[in-house]
């Protein structure tokens, strides 16, 4: 019972991670109905800005942590307006080809630039430091991913439901052409959803910097997929869904490394994906809507 | 005079069956007499496996509409059932590739079943979902040799087998495209809700053309295997899929010599950046986004480039000279 416990505890900071990367996959998909492949990577370039703003400004992670989010916020905007704005028209397919692009773009790059080797956090960056709580033991590194993650989600909450902006987001995403004749920017809407989105992979980005110490440039693939899993196992396009989606997934993980074949690890999310797409496409907090012709 | 023959159904068979016997025979010389050397045997390889991935990646994107990316998948399970078959117990080449196939196909067939319920971006990430999986597991089956792969494979891929399994391709996949099966899987991809009432059953088409596409993957796989000496798990993954895709959007979905010519630009583009890995990737990642800004249909749309064409153009030149 006791490991169990200590189990979970230890999948709760591996599950805010996805769940950070999730939202930014769910509100995209939800004002644009695009699967934003590329997520990932943005994630990965906000690790590899941390990463520098630690080794060479001298920053703490905190400071690492809002550069990366400003960066990446940025580079969420200019993707938007280079790569998937022309296609706002096009086939969802080509939507998506566009995107895979994208990510394969970012990922080599990178490479190009960086080396494909991978980088360790310098020492000291984040002392690491164990606590004993009623027999279940969790690191101040565990603490603080979970816990800024939950003031991002907070944070987010805030202006998704209570700013002009955040109703703006949430008309798009119910109907973008209503939006229009509302008087909804429609275009400057779907850039700051980009923003936001973007903003919170990068956070993530720096918390798996911390959370495994190195970094690589093809690092987001994975955790990209997985976050996407999360966001479809709580229904793609809904916020509170891609949050239960990623602590779900981040415990169910950890449950099955720990018990389990850590190989099999990484086909559990796949697993999972499959099920759900299989029994409730929706997700869990997904509304069945019937197919007009 | 010319135009005469090729109009005649047997006569055009006939052409057709001459030009590829002169193709085979003209490389095969080549390669006798040492013109193409183990390099350019390599490239030969890697080119005759990359069309049959690509056109028979096409019959699944292009044709039916249904974006897969789990096509790597495929490909790995045909190259480790025939290796198992060939190595392992000693079969005959031919036993091994089409055992092969045939296990590629049973696993296309039960990927399929549920997953080609799902439309779009769905069946896409539920597919890539089934490729890893594959990959994973074979990964986690010793007897394969685990994350390490099998080595030694005995080399029995010759020019021989790889333009056999070239025409076989094209010419399978192109017959059931001009076929009722083939209307019915265009129909498909054109409207589901329509050729729905028009009585055709769209899941058991989509299942058909995903049995078939994972069918000649897995004839890749084995071919690839038999030339390579070594297989590992990593080989086969997503990116693998994606490298494929390329080459079926560059060509044009729906357009089988698109698929070709593509495959032969990528993998001479391939065989020229070999030295740059990251730029490869990088011009890659531009051909898609730019093509599906610019040119979203692909090079050759959903149009084939026959004979007839290139006369056209031909008697279109001389009348202008």
């Amino acid at each position: 019972m006791l490991e169990l416990m200590q189990q979970i505890v230890n999948g709760l900071s591996l599950g805010a991670i996805y769940a950070l990367i999730a939202l930014g996959y769910t509100m995209v998909y939800g004002i644009i109905k695009l699967i934003n492949f590329a997520h990932g990577d943005v994630m990965m370039v906000g690790a590899y800005v941390g990463f520098f703003s630690v080794s060479m400004l001298g920053t703490n992670i905190v400071v690492a942590m809002i550069f990366a989010m400003l960066a990446c916020a940025l580079l969420g905007v200019i993707i938007e307006k280079v790569a998937y704005k022309p296609l706002r028209r096009a086939t969802r397919i080509a939507a998506l080809i566009t995107a895979i692009g994208v990510s394969l773009f970012l990922e080599y790059t990178t490479i190009f630039f960086l080396t494909p080797q991978q980088r360790i956090f310098p020492q000291g960056t984040f002392p690491v430091q164990d606590y004993s709580l009623a027999g279940i033991s969790v690191s101040n590194k565990d603490i603080f991913i979970f816990i800024s993650a939950i003031l991002l989600m907070v944070i987010l909450q805030f202006i998704v439901k209570n700013t002009k902006t955040g109703k703006a987001m949430r008309a798009v995403s119910e109907d973008k052409d209503a939006a229009v004749l509302m008087g909804i920017n429609v275009d400057n809407t779907i850039s700051v959803t980009f923003a936001i989105g973007s903003a919170l992979a990068a956070a993530a980005g720096v918390m798996i910097g911390v959370y495994y110490n190195t970094i690589n440039p093809l690092m987001g693939i994975l955790p990209g997929l997985k976050a996407f899993v999360a966001a479809v196992l709580g229904g793609i396009g809904i916020i509170p869904g891609a949050m239960v989606g990623g602590f779900i997934l981040g415990i169910l993980e950890t449950l099955v490394s720990g018990y389990g074949n850590s190989l099999y690890r990484d086909a559990v999310a796949f697993g999972i994906l499959i099920l759900i797409l299989l029994i409730k496409p929706t997700g869990i907090f997904g509304k069945n809507t019937g197919e007009k012709v | 005079m010319i135009m005469n023959v090729f109009a005649n159904r047997w006569g055009k068979l006939g052409a057709e069956i001459l030009i590829l016997a002169f193709i085979f025979l003209f490389v095969q010389y080549f390669i006798t007499v040492g013109v193409f050397n183990q390099y350019h045997q390599i490239i030969i390889t890697s080119l005759c496996i990359n069309i049959i991935l690509a056109v028979s990646l096409n019959l699944i994107n292009g044709f039916t509409g249904q974006l897969s990316l789990g096509h790597a998948g495929f490909m790995a399970v045909g190259a480790y059932v025939s290796v198992v078959l060939t190595k392992f117990m000693g079969m005959p080449f031919l036993v091994g590739l089409v055992g092969g196939c045939l296990a590629a196909a049973a696993a296309g067939f039960v990927i399929g079943v549920p997953t080609l319920r799902l439309k779009g971006d769905y069946l896409a990430i539920a597919t890539l979902g089934f490729g890893e999986i594959i990959r994973v597991i074979l990964q986690n089956i010793e007897y394969v040799g685990g994350p390490a792969g099998i080595v030694g494979i005995p080399k029995m891929t010759t020019w021989g087998w790889l333009f056999a399994g070239v025409v076989i391709t094209i010419a399978t996949i192109q017959n059931l495209i001009n076929s009722s099966y083939g209307r019915a899987i265009i129909s498909v991809r054109e409207d589901e809700i329509a050729s729905e009432v028009m009585g055709i059953n769209i899941t058991s088409y989509k299942v058909l053309a995903f049995v078939i596409g994972a069918f000649f993957a897995g004839l890749a796989g084995g071919l690839y295997a038999h030339y390579f000496y070594i297989i590992k798990p990593e080989t086969f993954n997503f990116l693998k899929s994606f490298d494929v895709l390329v080459m079926v959007v560059l060509g044009g979905l729906g357009s089988t010599t698109g698929a070709v010519i593509a495959a032969a630009f990528i993998t001479l583009l391939s065989a020229a950046l070999q030295a740059f890995p990251a730029i490869r990737m990088i011009i890659y990642a531009l051909i898609l986004i730019l093509l599906m800004i610019y040119r979203p249909q692909g090079l050759m749309g959903n149009k084939e480039l026959s004979v007839k064409i290139l006369g056209k153009i031909w008697s279109g030149k001389n009348d202008a000279a």
